[in-house]
């Protein structure tokens, strides 16, 4: 099957939500009556922009930009791991044809006052979306800088009003191989789980991507609704999602059941700490020859570096 | 003109076209580089791409003798050397693409990565392995050593299954395609214990290129 994936820039116009039916729905939202029912109720239909590649309207500028050079969109299309499609890094741009992104339900549930299923589209209407320029430093010690668009899960996750009880996050990618050609065989124990604690998740660096380079999501990086926590190693950042549970115990992560000596529940990017197979010490930037240092917390030591302290981090790997 | 004899066709056609057939790996890696074809970590292709040559004209190599074996054609004794000096010529790339691009020379770095990571250590010592043989590879050493070179030639099983875990140790879940290898080489060295249960040859008979 030929899979036509839309370049940088190759989107019809017809296809663009009109900047003023947009507008609209921002002025509604603002005004204050942007409930989630009535919200669905009067716009429904107006947040459209389902296809990868097309342009997401009036995304805002975020905190948290990097002034370094961003991977071309290219690259970020067409090299990463997702081995739902395969476990080659061009498994996923080639086999991402078959994902459905669209219609697409959310599961919210666990310790939370208002449990549910949810439809994407309603799911993501009260945010605002922002760009995020985040470095992204995947665990096999290569990495990128990449603009993302979406909106703190923290944001989301208030809206459900946790409990008391709530001390982790478990998330849940969606599990279906005639769309993840890569679940028909068990190279991994699917569903693909991750998991954060419940100051981790709320931390405003913590991001729900619905999209990058100010477009919808591709499916091959996680369409159309993926995590992006940008101090921890990659596979932290879980794609697909349909399932998000706040629960009580610390949820055991898929990589983390795969093989519990090399990854831990935490992965946050520290090259003190190496995988016991490799150094962390070093990563390439894609389109880099050489290797540059790794940055503790992959740069965000900042930001970050209090959610661990007293905590041994060759332990908590 | 009088038809070739078969050592002829051997040393005259055969070999030759097998001399270029080695170097397509190579020349399509420059291919692809020059068109900017390897991928958004062009560095990690070469890596992988030499690599897995290596790995392929070793089994390619060691399963010379088997076949020559099997089909009576005594002549592809003729192509072993040749294949066996391809294996260490891409290995030297695979090296030289780890040294330069992971490490840039830097001493400290590259002991610390040979001692600390295994899939490294026998990557390594499967290398340094193959440049005795390298060397002992021309006729004047294969006299020198007499039947001595037949024993120490069969380091290649040892660099073989070397080059197998490298492989197999540096994946992270998907263990598909180094389980493949793996099992030729499994197949390739079981015959050869078969063969010397079977049939006890004096060790280390010579044959002559």
């Amino acid at each position: 099957m030929l899979i036509k994936v839309k370049r940088h820039g190759e989107v019809s116009s017809s296809e663009i939500t009109p900047q003023g039916l947009y507008l609209d729905r921002r002025r509604f939202l603002r005004l204050g009556a942007g409930g989630v029912l009535s919200a669905a109720a009067l716009s429904g239909g107006l947040w459209k922009p389902a296809v990868a590649g097309v342009k997401l309207s009036h995304v805002a500028k975020g905190p948290y930009d990097t002034r370094e050079e961003l991977t071309p969109y290219e690259s970020v299309t067409t090299y990463n791991n997702f081995y739902e499609f395969g476990t080659d890094k061009e498994d996923p741009s080639r086999l991402a044809g078959n994902l459905r992104p669209r219609p697409w339900k959310v599961v919210v549930d666990g310790e939370v006052a208002k449990p549910g299923t949810y439809d994407f589209d309603e799911l993501i209407r009260p945010h605002a979306l922002q760009e995020r320029v985040y470095r992204l430093r995947c665990v096999e010690a290569w990495s990128m800088v990449i603009p993302w668009d979406g909106f703190p899960l923290a944001d989301l996750l208030k809206r459900f009003e946790p409990t008391s009880r709530a001390k982790f996050v478990r998330f849940e990618t969606l599990y279906d191989p005639h769309q993840f050609p890569g679940q028909r065989r068990s190279v991994l124990d699917w569903p693909y789980v991750e998991g954060l604690r419940m100051d981790e998740a709320m931390h405003p660096l913590t991001l729900l991507a619905v999209g990058l380079y100010g477009e919808v999501l591709p499916n091959q990086d996680g369409a159309p609704l993926r995590l992006v926590v940008p101090w921890k190693y990659g596979f932290k950042s879980i794609k697909s999602i349909v399932k998000i549970s706040l629960v009580e115990k610390m949820p055991l992560n898929t990589w983390a059941k795969s093989a519990p000596n090399e990854y831990g529940f935490f992965a946050n990017v520290n090259p003190r700490v190496d995988h016991p197979r490799w150094s962390q010490a070093k990563e390439r930037r894609i389109g880099d020859f050489f290797k540059r240092d790794t940055l503790m917390f992959n740069g965000y030591a900042e930001e970050v570096a209090h959610l661990y302290a007293g905590m041994d981090l060759r332990a908590f790997f | 003109m009088k038809p070739m004899t078969e050592t002829q066709w051997m040393t005259r056609v055969i070999k030759p076209v097998v001399f270029v057939m080695c170097l397509v790996p190579l020349a399509w890696l420059l291919w692809d580089g020059l068109t900017r074809h390897l991928g958004a970590n062009p560095v990690e292709t070469l890596n992988h791409r030499t690599g897995i040559w290596t790995l392929r004209l070793l089994l390619i190599t060691l399963t010379v003798t088997p076949l020559r074996r099997l089909t009576g054609w005594n002549n592809l004794i003729r192509l072993r050397r040749m294949l066996g000096l391809y294996v260490f010529f891409y290995a030297c790339l695979h090296f030289l693409t780890w040294l330069v691009f992971d490490h840039f020379f830097d001493v400290h770095e590259i002991v610390k990565d040979i001692i600390k990571r295994p899939y490294i250590t026998v990557g390594f010592l499967a290398f340094v392995l193959l440049i005795p043989l390298a060397v002992t590879s021309t006729k004047t050493w294969v006299k020198r050593l007499g039947s001595r070179w037949a024993r120490l030639h069969r380091l290649v099983y040892v660099i073989a299954t070397g080059g197998a875990l490298h492989f197999l140790w540096l994946v992270k879940a998907d263990v598909r395609e180094p389980v493949v290898y793996g099992s030729i080489l499994a197949v390739l060295l079981a015959y050869r214990a078969w063969r010397r249960r079977s049939m006890p040859l004096p060790i280390g008979r010579m044959v002559r290129q």
